[in-house]
């Protein structure tokens, strides 16, 4: 091995970076190596606040003012970069070492033409004259595959959509043929087919070219499209590294374990197990324990752990652990059997007699100064009592504006929202008090939710005193229940909103949700914002409550592996219409409509066993004031039939159930193209 | 674009209506009667109500005004009692007046206002950044009259470079006039330019943040070509707007610098005809402040929407 074993194109060893700051220095990343080869690509995986950004920027000397580089080696090609004079660093900087950013908007210059922009590495490094680098940049454009590239060099950043920047950002990036290429989370400001087709693109030029690429993500599903080797970082430390393939199906360090049981299976059978929980937070790096760093998190902690920090280690050949006891680490299947629970055990069928909302047709017209903006168009939906609707789409899909709709804060211009089969006033503000208590929102951001000059009791007594009828002592005392139901502790009563971190917030926003005791609860991206490990333990609190209080929630997600392990049922919808609406199980199996296989494709799985055939959709989804003719995803849709489609609005197909695809394709057609959209492996096997 | 002009357009008539209407209310109200500020304290009733008549004084306040200011746009300002004199030809030169001070104070307090507030973005929290900011901050608070005797005291008085007083005849040229202008120009300069570096400080490291900037960076640029080509375009957009609206700040400020140094502007053309009660006079003249001031900040608007791509392009 060592003797074949090709030179790393860029190795960290022993890296220490700290930050001078109010709270004194601190050691934001540790003791870090890492080494990544030619074509090769390493995933350096973690949660926020895990120095995997600092660590990656650091590493090629670009930190903020309060940053330094304390310790270590950083070798690009065999050059030693800590140590380099300013000049020569920045002669690296955009040649061997290109960047892609998270967001490819605010990465660019609003002010200057995309072509500009993207010249100016030409010019800088490979000494082209101003004709020359804008060839350059059109033949860089057509390797990313981008449509018209002279048409896209005139334009300015806002005037493209975000896959397209991100091509603009990555063609820039490859100009110059470097040795490394970091990408700093490039597809999380993405929709999912967009964030598709962009690592298909990755996957494509890793070939081409000859970088070495740093792919840093929190997306665990992402790093198995991408990565080779893959290291998991925690609080500025790495507490895994291995191949790809044995970090997912045998991970030797508990937090990495933790990780993947916080990730919901994809499985289509209604069947679902609660989600593995890590107590506690990611310490500040100011006050670490003085053992091993995720000891007072960990399941399998015992007194040697918290003694003295153990080093990371190799403990299998190529696969490196930061964990004294790695040899009691179970293989994951074993491990999710015993920390998680059964939380739906049978398929439950949504009969007409159970409805509790119902959107008939419903609709949301803006005007605006140019036309109308058909922001939901004729959508019907139904949630059942006690359970749980997902709503899946891309942005622009119309499925927070429908959420709006139905709770009547962005009244519905048409058609009819129904509780309890009667129809409501389609304006919040005329209905009678008893309904608006039926109806409660979950954002998606709970710092924007909550009022931070508020108190989080106050938060959560407001509904209790405006819509129920309990006196100061008693909604007091309610809220304080409430808090302890969404597992706070009662002291959290009288903080403020900045108080609490991410995953709190949106604690208190649930609680604030139930205070009214609803029927229904509308979550719209609930869990989006943060990190996978809250977002575990969000759902499982969500499915807890619902199973103790019978409330139905409407759950908005453009990720559709969160919602497929939430749902009863599930409305895919596309354009301010429902593509496919029915009992989940039946939604995730064929057939389905074009449209949810390309989702269904297109989903990051954090399983690199689940094979999924590649159907992407080109462009993106077109604005809502020009709603294309016949059936509105014909312009994008994989399986075209021709005039039919672009000419005729598509028949309901009633395929089973409640379950109805929106499709001219005939249901057997579909069925049978459909039958290997997504192979799941032997859930035995991978152990 | 043409939609967002004729929007700010309409916008900007509105409040020159609004502000005519507080204008012509505000003297009407002010005491002392017309009359007998012309005639004398010993003219007889009946030649003060034939004057009346005569200026209209007797009709209904809104016919008056309404007559006034169809007046106004016609290009008629009346005539000043006090001057004995058609109101808008004096309004104009000394309009002329202000505005050549003003420009001479424009081009001395926006560059090195701009330059300043860089310096200070650049060496940021540094004692450069501290010094700049507090020095302008102090001239801020200084008084016109006060910097303005200070300056008097020191250049004119002590050194002799300059006059200190800029009594010049108002049909001067601006060649003529220019050593007269520069001691008010600074004292002007010394008051606006503390807004431009406070501007242009905060709005460039508002964008050293951004990740453009960082993306400029990582792409191996030169500092001064990042300066150039990335902060500085996007950075200076809302300087450009401060400085635009402060042209229109400018004119209706100098009355303090014009009075001190007795330059024949429109500021001192103002305070004169209110020391004299000369109605018409103020009329004209606070209508025409108003009027630049709007214009002023209808320029800032369309220069912003201009400069800056995701406006242009909406």
């Amino acid at each position: 091995m060592a003797v074949t074993a090709p030179r790393p194109v860029f190795e960290i060893e022993g890296l220490h970076i700290d930050y001078t700051t109010e709270l004194g220095v601190l050691h934001a990343v540790r003791n870090v190596s890492l080494k990544v080869h030619e074509h090769e690509s390493f995933g350096l995986v973690g949660e926020s606040g895990s120095g995997k950004s600092t660590l990656a920027m650091g590493a090629i000397r670009y930190l903020a003012q309060n940053g330094r580089v304390t310790d270590g080696s950083v070798r690009l090609s065999g050059v030693e970069l800590l140590g380099l004079p300013a000049s020569e660093l920045r002669d690296l900087w955009g040649s061997r070492i290109g960047i892609v950013y998270q967001s490819p908007l605010s990465a660019l210059n609003p002010s200057i033409v995309i072509g500009k922009q993207l010249a100016e590495v030409a010019r800088q490094h490979l000494g082209m004259d101003k004709s020359a680098s804008m060839t350059r940049v059109t033949e860089m454009l057509t390797k990313v595959a981008m449509p018209d590239p002279e048409a896209v060099m005139k334009r300015y950043p806002h005037q493209l959509s975000g896959g397209m920047l991100q091509r603009c950002v990555i063609a820039m990036a490859l100009m110059t043929n470097p040795s490394l290429l970091i990408m700093d989370e490039p597809t999380t400001a993405l929709d999912v087919t967009t964030q598709a087709v962009v690592l298909d693109l990755v996957a494509d030029l890793k070939r081409e070219f000859d970088s070495a690429i740093l792919y840093i993500t929190h997306d665990l599903g992402v790093i198995t499209k991408i990565c080779d080797r893959v290291g998991v970082m925690y609080a500025g430390e790495f507490v895994e590294q291995s191949a790809l393939y044995e970090l997912f199906k045998r991970p030797l360090h508990p937090y990495t374990l933790d990780l993947l049981g916080c990730v919901p299976h994809f499985d289509p059978t209604p069947e679902k197990r609660s989600l593995v929980t890590i107590p506690g937070s990611i310490p500040r790096v100011d006050e670490l324990p003085s053992g091993c760093i995720f000891a007072p998190r960990c399941t399998f902690v015992e007194d040697a752990c918290t003694a003295a920090r153990p080093p990371l280690a190799e403990v299998a050949p190529e696969h490196l652990s930061a964990c004294l006891r790695w040899q009691v680490v179970p293989p994951p299947a074993e491990y999710l059997r015993e920390s998680t629970e059964a939380v739906r055990v049978a398929q439950t069928e949504c009969g007409l007699p159970e409805v509790l909302v119902e959107a008939d047709g419903a609709q949301v017209h803006f005007k605006a100064p140019k036309g109308v903006i058909r922001a939901v168009d004729g959508m019907d939906l139904e949630v059942c009592v006690g359970q749980t609707l997902g709503v899946v789409g891309e942005s622009g899909s119309g499925k927070t504006t429908v959420a709006r709709a139905i709770i009547g804060l962005t009244p519905a211009t048409g058609g009819a929202i129904r509780l309890h089969g009667r129809v409501l006033q389609p304006s919040s503000s005329k209905r009678p008090r008893a309904t608006l208590k039926e109806i409660q929102m979950v954002f998606q951001n709970p710092d924007a939710s909550l009022n931070p000059t508020r108190t989080v009791g106050d938060a959560i007594m407001r509904p209790l005193s405006l819509l129920g009828d309990l006196n100061r002592q008693q909604a007091k005392q309610r809220a304080k229940e409430l808090l302890q139901s969404v597992s706070l502790p009662v002291s959290y009563f009288d903080r403020l909103p900045h108080e609490l971190s991410g995953g709190e917030k949106q604690r208190v926003a649930i609680a604030r949700a139930f205070a009214a005791e609803p029927e229904l609860i509308l979550c719209d991206e609930p869990i989006s914002s943060l990190d996978v490990s809250v977002q575990g333990s969000l759902m499982n609190l969500l499915m807890r409550l619902q199973a103790e209080k019978q409330t139905s929630y409407v759950f908005i997600s453009h990720d559709l592996s969160a919602v497929q392990h939430l749902s009863d049922a599930i409305a895919v919808v596309y354009l301010g219409h429902v593509m496919e609406i029915g009992d989940a199980t039946r939604v995730l199996t064929p057939p389905f409509h074009p449209y949810t296989e390309a989702l269904l494709s297109a989903i990051p799985l954090a399983d690199p066993d689940i094979k999924q055939k590649p159907i992407r959709l080109g462009g993106s989804v077109p604005s809502a004031m020009d709603v294309p003719a016949g059936c509105r995803f014909h312009p994008r849709c994989p399986r075209f039939l021709g005039d039919v489609c672009a000419t005729q609005e598509p028949p309901w197909r009633e395929v089973e159930g409640d379950h109805r695809i929106y499709c001219h394709i005939p249901l057997d057609e579909l069925a049978s193209m459909q039958a290997e959209t997504i192979v799941l492996a032997d859930r035995a096997g991978g152990a | 674009m043409a939609r967002f002009i004729l929007r700010r357009l309409g916008f900007m008539v509105l409040t020159v209506i609004l502000a005519s209407v507080v204008i012509f209310w505000a003297t009407t109200v002010l005491p002392g009667d017309v009359a007998t500020m012309v005639l004398g304290r010993f003219a007889t009733d009946k030649a003060k109500t034939e004057l009346r008549q005569e200026l209209g004084l007797d009709r209904p306040v809104a016919v008056q005004y309404v007559n006034w200011l169809g007046a106004y746009v016609r290009g008629d300002w009346g005539t000043s009692p006090s001057m004995d004199a058609a109101v808008r030809p004096v309004v104009a030169e000394r309009l002329r007046n202000s505005l050549m001070l003003a420009f001479v104070a424009f081009a001395m307090y926006v560059p090195l206002g701009i330059l300043l507030g860089l310096i200070a973005a650049l060496r940021k929290n540094t004692w450069a950044d501290n010094l700049i900011s507090v020095g302008s901050l102090a001239f801020i608070g200084l008084p016109e009259f006060v910097s303005g005797l200070i300056l008097i005291a020191i250049f004119s008085i002590q050194l002799g470079w300059f006059p200190s007083q800029s009594a010049i005849d108002p049909s001067s040229t601006f060649v003529e006039a220019f050593p007269y202008l520069i001691l008010p120009a600074i004292t002007v300069a010394l008051t606006s330019l503390a807004y431009v570096v406070r501007m242009t400080r905060s709005s460039t490291v508002d964008v050293l943040q951004m990740d453009y900037v960082r993306t400029a960076n990582l792409k191996g640029l030169p500092p001064r070509r990042v300066l150039f080509t990335h902060v500085l375009r996007n950075s200076l957009l809302p300087t450009i707007t401060v400085v635009a609206i402060g042209i229109g700040w400018l004119i209706g400020g100098l009355i303090i610098t014009e009075s001190l140094f007795s330059y024949p502007g429109i500021g001192r053309l103002l305070l004169f005809a209110i020391q004299r009660r000369d109605l018409v006079l103020i009329q004209a003249t606070a209508l025409l402040i108003v009027i630049i001031y709007v214009v002023a900040n209808l320029v800032a608007d369309i220069l912003y929407a201009v400069l800056n791509p995701r406006i242009r392009y909406q």
